[in-house]
């Protein structure tokens, strides 16, 4: 299981990275997007992965619980990385707007 | 009242007032009320530090304690002792004169409540200088005032020159702030503690120690900033462009004061030493000459009145440095007659300003004929300024020259300072004499821009109240100032107290003497120059050295030379460069660290589930597939990335966090259609259409490999995290307590709204605010019509409504998606009731107020893309502010609370309710906090999304209007 989680979270990353590289704004927030997916996975598999474990409190043994602290932490993350991308795609807008073209640096060239 | 808590209630009185006024600034006559609400607070004040006199009139000494950090020595101290209950008389005191004037002063056209509000917020903010028992709280209030300062002379910001006088003013004032606070927490670690009396106390190992210098630097800096000595006089003048009240309040009778009330009053510690009287002594004098110089040269009535409180400020400064205990006395002596003349002319300077629209002193003159009861005042107010006997500044002056007289700090010294101070004194006389007698008496100017009149009753009634104060002081000195400046010398002087007389006459002593010459010298000095000062642009040698040039100077170098320089150095100016170079270093300092300490990469783990298997390849099908198809086809990108965002939701249901998988669908559906809304503006890609160059493949490939490389580490990484074993977490104290002490089985939602409700306030918060930049920024964005055509599918659509002559134009538009709009409509209320549900079984089921949000809106977009905007907002009316603003309210309110019932802030309490029909459900007061997120979310989300969509809708209306006047052309 990790074994395949770390690969997934790898490759996420790899995608998103490479698009954020690319000239077009578009390209960049679809890339922020699955390297928010890959940070997101990462955070919560820090502490092992749990099938079948109890989420929600039912008065047994504390063991048997999922690890709480990871999933508040993702849950933030979500919120934000929603907040962010927003945000982005509205400078993106904006940006296209100003400038005519959809170019992360605002002028069209060569690439 | 308890008497201990009195000085916290006048130091909240003005800000308490400054809020009223602001808020009841629509109820009646505005002037009147704010003006009225001013004078009130200042005479309240006044009579409340007069109440204190008898526990402060013998050296004693009011504190009250209110602990904040103990641990680090920050604790709300407010200390009241002669000299600051001295300030306390003329801060409230001159504060209610000024309400008075003001309300006559002010035009009903302006906004008046924020005048007097940023007055009355400045008169708590000085308050709370002279009250301060702890030196950090003092620099607090001292910046507080630069602020109010700043806000003051920008009041009429529609002017250029106030905005860049107000600009000035505050980089001048809050830079010396600033060393001021450096220079106070040198202290602070000098001594041991942050507390005034401590300090106070420790003066011999302030001296004594290594760091004194640095520490009197910085603190004389603060003090010469504020007090506007040189070299940093130039901002006083350039701020005369605030409203007349403020200048007369602001820089003539307080907040310059501000600094030598903090050098008399770190005397006991910093004073006496060869460096004081240096530093101290001679800035003082300087400023004394070089302002009483430059007055004489003024044209504009205010400016004279500036420079003149240059040079006044500087005398005090000067009586100071000299570093005797009677220089103290004398120094504190001439702060109130200061304020008392030069409030006094200010306003007198505003009623000429008033009656005439002009303060040029070449253009007025004997306006005695039209005005002759504010003539007769501002004869009186600056006989005081130019030091004539039986007023006020004669007697202050006097003991300056008596000072001045026995300096002792070797023959050099001793002389000059004489010459200075007799020939500042003259100075004094001519710029007195052409203020008065240039304005008010001589030729009399019948071109004024007005034809002036005795301005109203009320506004020289406060002229006149403190020229009668000048007569008196004057006069009758010792009965009518003696016993308050007793107490004050005493407070600071401690038991050394000098003997001094506070007499009129004398005897024929040397002082007077000079005073005599000073007042001759003067007078032949304005009548053998009267021409030549009335003609001349600036001030012969000192004027082209301009402190305002030079400051506006470096302002330039620091804001445009060098960070251009700076930018010029840097590698690239392009965003996409920048972007490799960040995950260039991020990938070397992951490699870093790998290497430094390798990770231990071992295989092991749990057994490979296939379907788990088979659920991420589709998943890295998906990432991969949205990055190659992101330039080209940008809507089967974002598909695929949906595709991963859904993989990773199926990930966290198999994972155990059910929470995070109800999370990640609904944001996943949110974010999706906000892209798709976006997506319509961007500009058409087709593949092939631009030849690739080489550079374009190299950067290509050398991208995947970067991208590669970074895959590989962040997946090691993960996999090392994965299989390392834990240490013992914090999750076991919110396993253990969640439902002890939050009352939810639903740790994850009870650690959001309680445990850890702080962070989840910051986080709404960011909501908010993302949301309504949004709305900002979108209200502003226009693509250019041109180059965005109608989508293909509405071009079909109108040319259809066109051709068939049984349909009108846009008939179309409300067929459209008629069956699923039919069953969204019939959906929403499902929807909704399951947002509810969401909603109130967050805090032991999975669910929350987050997740309930983002449903209630989903519902809202859904309801848009079936039936359209101006549907929907025909029949409903969505105000997501509101929603965000009641949200915000809503989580703060909770949280503040617990305050109530003294628990610290975000404290919750719960307990379990039986309601009909729904049973026993759990009641924290967390519920209502998550009430707040759920209101923000649901604001926030509905915002940005029709914020975007309304980008559409505007093309409707605009296209038509366009092809109507093309159809015109042709």
């Amino acid at each position: 299981m990790e074994l395949i989680l770390a690969t997934a979270i790898g490759i996420l990353a790899a995608s998103g990275v490479w698009l954020l590289l690319r000239p077009r704004t578009f390209q960049v927030i679809i890339g922020l997007t699955l390297i928010s997916y890959a940070v997101n996975m990462f955070i919560f598999s820090i502490g092992g992965l749990r099938t079948g474990a109890d989420p929600v409190l039912n008065g047994g043994d504390i063991a048997h619980y999922a690890d709480p602290l990871p999933q508040a932490l993702v849950l933030t993350a979500i919120v934000i990385g929603f907040a962010t991308t927003a945000l982005f795609l509205v400078v993106l807008l904006t940006s296209r707007g100003l400038t005519g073209n959809d170019h992360v640096d605002g002028e069209d060239g060569t690439s | 009242m308890p008497d201990y808590a009195l000085p916290s209630a006048i130091i909240c009185l003005p800000f308490v007032v400054s809020v009223m006024v602001l808020l009841l600034r629509g109820l009646g006559r505005r002037q009147n009320l704010s003006a009225w609400l001013m004078t009130s607070t200042g005479l309240l004040v006044l009579l409340l530090s007069a109440y204190l006199y008898p526990a402060i009139a013998d050296g004693g000494v009011v504190r009250q304690v209110i602990p904040w950090v103990p641990g680090l020595g920050l604790d709300l101290v407010l200390r009241i002792d002669g000299f600051s209950w001295l300030f306390m008389l003329l801060i409230s005191g001159i504060g209610a004169l000024v309400g008075v004037y003001a309300r006559y002063y002010m035009s009903p056209d302006d906004p008046l409540a924020r005048f007097f509000a940023l007055l009355l917020a400045f008169m708590g903010s000085m308050l709370g200088i002279v009250m301060s028992g702890n030196v950090i709280q003092l620099v607090f209030f001292w910046e507080l005032t630069s602020f109010f300062s700043f806000l003051l002379i920008g009041y009429w910001y529609n002017g250029a020159s106030a905005r860049d006088g107000a600009r000035m003013a505050l980089i001048v004032t809050s830079g010396g702030g600033l060393c001021l606070f450096g220079g106070v927490l040198l202290l602070g670690h000098i001594v041991g503690s942050y507390d005034l009396e401590a300090i106070l106390a420790a003066g011999d190992v302030v001296r004594a120690h290594p760091w004194y210098l640095p520490t009197l630097i910085l603190i004389l800096l603060g003090a010469f900033t504020k007090s506007a000595q040189f070299p940093f006089h130039f901002w006083l003048p350039q701020a005369m462009s605030a409203p007349t009240p403020a200048s007369a309040y602001l820089h003539s009778a307080t907040m310059v004061k501000a600094g030598v009330f903090l050098l008399v009053r770190f005397w006991p510690v910093l004073g006496g030493t060869t460096e004081w009287s240096w530093i101290v002594g001679g800035i003082g004098m300087i400023s004394l000459i070089l302002g009483a110089y430059s007055a004489m040269f003024e044209q504009d009535l205010k400016g004279v009145l500036a420079y003149s409180t240059i040079s006044h400020l500087g005398l005090i400064t000067m009586l100071v440095g000299l570093g005797s205990t009677l220089g103290v006395v004398a120094a504190i002596f001439h702060i109130v007659n200061h304020a008392t003349f030069k409030a006094s002319l200010f306003m007198a300077a505003g009623a000429v300003d008033h009656e005439t629209d002009t303060r040029d002193l070449r253009k007025l003159g004997g306006l005695r004929r039209h005005m002759p009861i504010t003539a007769t005042l501002a004869l009186v107010a600056g006989a005081a300024m130019a030091g004539v006997p039986l007023l006020n500044g004669f007697l202050s002056k006097e003991m300056f020259f008596a000072e001045t007289l026995a300096v002792g700090q070797g023959p050099l010294l001793d002389a000059l300072s004489v010459v200075i101070a007799v020939a500042a004194s003259a100075f004094g006389v001519t710029y007195s004499l052409r203020f008065v007698g240039g304005v008010f008496f001589g030729r009399v100017v019948d071109d004024l821009p007005r034809k002036p009149h005795e301005p109203p009753l009320w506004m020289r009634f406060p002229i006149g109240f403190l020229a009668l104060l000048c007569l008196l002081v004057g006069m009758l000195p010792a009965r009518m100032i003696g016993p308050s400046l007793d107490a004050a010398a005493r407070s600071v002087l401690g038991g050394d107290m000098p003997t001094y007389s506070l007499a009129v006459w004398h005897g024929l002593t040397t002082p007077l003497l000079m005073s005599i010459f000073a007042f001759v010298a003067g007078c032949l000095l304005y009548v053998r120059l009267r021409e030549y000062f009335s003609s001349c642009e600036a001030a012969p040698l000192t004027g082209r050295l301009s402190g305002k040039r030079i400051f506006e100077r470096v302002l330039a170098v620091a804001a445009a030379d060098v960070p251009q320089r700076i930018e010029r150095r840097y590698p690239s100016r392009r965003l996409q460069s920048q972007l490799l170079m960040i995950v260039l270093l991020a990938l070397a300092a992951g490699w870093i660290a790998a290497a430094s300490a390798p990770l231990g990469l071992e295989l092991g783990g749990s057994d490979i589930d296939p379907a788990f298997a088979l659920l991420w390849l589709i998943g890295a099908v998906c990432a991969v597939g949205a990055a190659s198809q992101a330039k080209f086809h940008r809507l089967a990108a974002l598909i695929l990335t949906g595709g991963a965002g859904l993989v990773s939701c199926v990930s966290f249901v198999w994972l155990s966090a059910p929470d995070l998988a109800a999370t990640q669908l609904l944001v996943e559906v949110v974010t999706t259609i906000l892209i798709l809304l976006g997506m319509r503006w961007l500009p058409k890609r087709i593949a092939g259409m631009a030849v690739e160059t080489r550079w374009q493949r190299f950067r290509r490939r050398r991208d995947v490999f970067i991208a590669i490389a970074v895959g590989a580490g962040v997946a090691s990484l993960a996999y090392a995290a994965m299989t390392h074993p834990v240490s013992e977490s914090i999750s076991r104290f919110f396993l253990e307590n969640a439902y002890t002490g939050g009352g939810g089985n639903n740790v994850v939602n009870v650690i959001l709204v309680d445990f850890r409700g702080f962070d989840t306030l910051g986080e709404i918060s960011v909501l908010a605010i993302v949301a309504l930049t949004v709305f900002g920024l979108l209200r502003r964005f226009r693509p250019a019509a041109e180059s965005i055509s109608m989508p293909v599918q509405q071009q079909q659509q109108t040319a259809y409504d066109a051709a068939a002559p049984d349909r009108a134009a846009d008939h179309s538009l409300t067929d459209y998606l008629m069956i699923p709009g039919l069953i969204i409509q019939l959906l929403s209320p499902v929807i909704l009731l399951f947002g509810l549900h969401l909603f109130l079984r967050g805090h032991d089921l999975p669910g929350g107020g987050f997740v309930a949000g983002i449903t209630v809106s989903v519902a809202l977009i859904l309801l848009y893309m079936a039936g359209g905007a101006r549907w929907v907002e025909t029949r409903l009316r969505v105000l997501p502010v509101r929603w965000i603003g009641a949200g915000l309210l809503m989580a703060v309110l909770t949280g503040l609370g617990s305050l109530a019932f003294g628990h610290p802030f975000m404290t919750s309490h719960f307990q379990y309710l039986d309601l009909p029909l729904l049973g026993r459900i759990p009641l924290a007061t967390a519920v209502l906090f998550d009430l707040g997120v759920f209101a923000v979310v649901v604001g926030a989300t509905t915002l940005m999304l029709i914020a975007l969509a309304h980008q559409s809708l505007r093309r409707p209306r605009e296209v038509p209007a366009a092809a109507a006047a093309a159809e015109g052309e042709t």
